[in-house]
């Protein structure tokens, strides 16, 4: 499994190393049907109120949808926490990596709170690689028994460049998706000195296959797949 | 972007930092730092730009366009602006977010839970 994922991490981050320098796009909307959504929208109309963990960029689609529900959201964007500077650290073999004890320190806490939905959106597929798996470890424990989790996977067939999207709720099973154009990016300068730079949407760092996604999720009771047109596959697990 | 005149208006200016427990029976405009908590029952809180606010408020309608960090209790209206950037849970009975604000937190419309736990 690691020399599957390890290859594509490489070809992916070979190819955003490189110095060409894109010129930002305008954020575009596209939408898109979500089974995984579908599946879930049968939850929305609970009498008890939700408790719901919204992964992505904040939405105000997505928060008005929930609250005008009576549900609970809580809105906490990973993708930018990750790209705090003070994060960056080495590990045993010298390489850069983002400290998860640091990250998990800031980010995700919950002690009153236990979630009915996660939704992580494509949250797994552009988080960095020593994030990942703490990461799903930290939302395994948020999650109430029976709780659910939606995240999105690219294929394959989905190149290093696919494209990273906020998702806003439009109907119960659609979605608007808006490119992101800007992230924060922590990167060592010639002197070795950390400093941030802003730089184009955040890039895709790995394909994961179906044994990695369940291997991902294996601490949760099941995992349903459900496959789009548009190189994306759809996951709903259950804790 | 200037603060909104009035006569009913109290103004922190971007240069003044207050720490330390504000209350007050009239508007407020933040546009400097404050530390602490800011409670004003029946009148709101804007903050502006420039400002930037560590700690819980208490209001009838707050405003943010700037940087916040605390929890957030309304008892009318939130209304968070593009440039808002909001760390805490907010409780309220009505929420606009402007495309852009940025939000780390619970949002919870105590109006709708309330009654119907009332019902």
């Amino acid at each position: 499994m690691a020399s599957v994922t390890q290859n594509f991490m490489k070809l992916f981050r070979g190819s955003s190393s490189g110095a060409q320098a894109e010129t930002p796009q305008p954020a575009q909307k596209l939408t898109r049907r979500s089974s995984g959504l579908s599946e879930l929208s049968r939850l929305w109309d609970s009498e008890t109120p939700l408790c719901v963990l919204d992964l992505g960029s904040t939405s105000p689609a997505n928060i008005r949808f929930f609250t005008e529900r009576g549900h609970k959201i809580y809105s906490e964007d990973l993708l930018v926490a990750s790209t705090e500077p003070h994060l960056i650290t080495k590990d045993e073999q010298g390489n850069v990596v983002l400290d998860s004890r640091k990250f998990l320190a800031d980010n995700l806490l919950y002690p009153a709170a236990r979630f009915d939905v996660v939704l992580c959106w494509n949250l797994p597929d552009y988080l960095d690689e020593s994030l990942v798996r703490p990461v799903m470890g930290r939302l395994w424990s948020v999650l109430k028994p029976g709780g659910m989790l939606l995240a999105f996977f690219h294929t394959k067939d989905a190149g290093p460049d696919s494209p990273c999207y906020r998702f806003h709720i439009v109907e119960k099973d659609i979605l608007e998706m808006q490119r992101i154009v800007l992230r924060r990016e922590a990167r060592r300068g010639p002197t070795g000195a950390i400093h941030t730079a802003i730089a184009d949407g955040f890039r895709l760092q790995r394909v994961f296959n179906n044994r990695h996604i369940e291997t991902l999720f294996r601490d949760f009771a099941s995992i349903k797949f459900f496959l789009a047109r548009d190189n994306v596959r759809e996951v709903l697990v259950v804790r | 972007m200037s603060a909104p005149l009035s006569a009913d208006l109290a103004q922190i200016g971007k240069s003044v930092v207050i720490k330390g427990e504000l209350s007050g029976s009239e508007d407020l405009y933040v546009d400097g730092q404050v530390e602490g908590s800011i409670a004003l029952k029946n009148h709101s809180l804007t903050v502006g730009p420039n400002g930037q606010v560590k700690a819980s408020v208490e209001a009838k309608g707050i405003v943010v366009q700037g940087k916040l960090e605390g929890n957030v209790q309304a008892s009318d209206r939130v209304e968070l602006r593009k440039s808002a950037v909001v760390t805490g849970d907010i409780t309220t009975q009505r929420i606009s977010i402007e495309e852009g604000a940025y939000l780390k937190g619970k949002v919870d419309i105590s109006g709708k839970a309330d009654k119907a736990a009332g019902k």
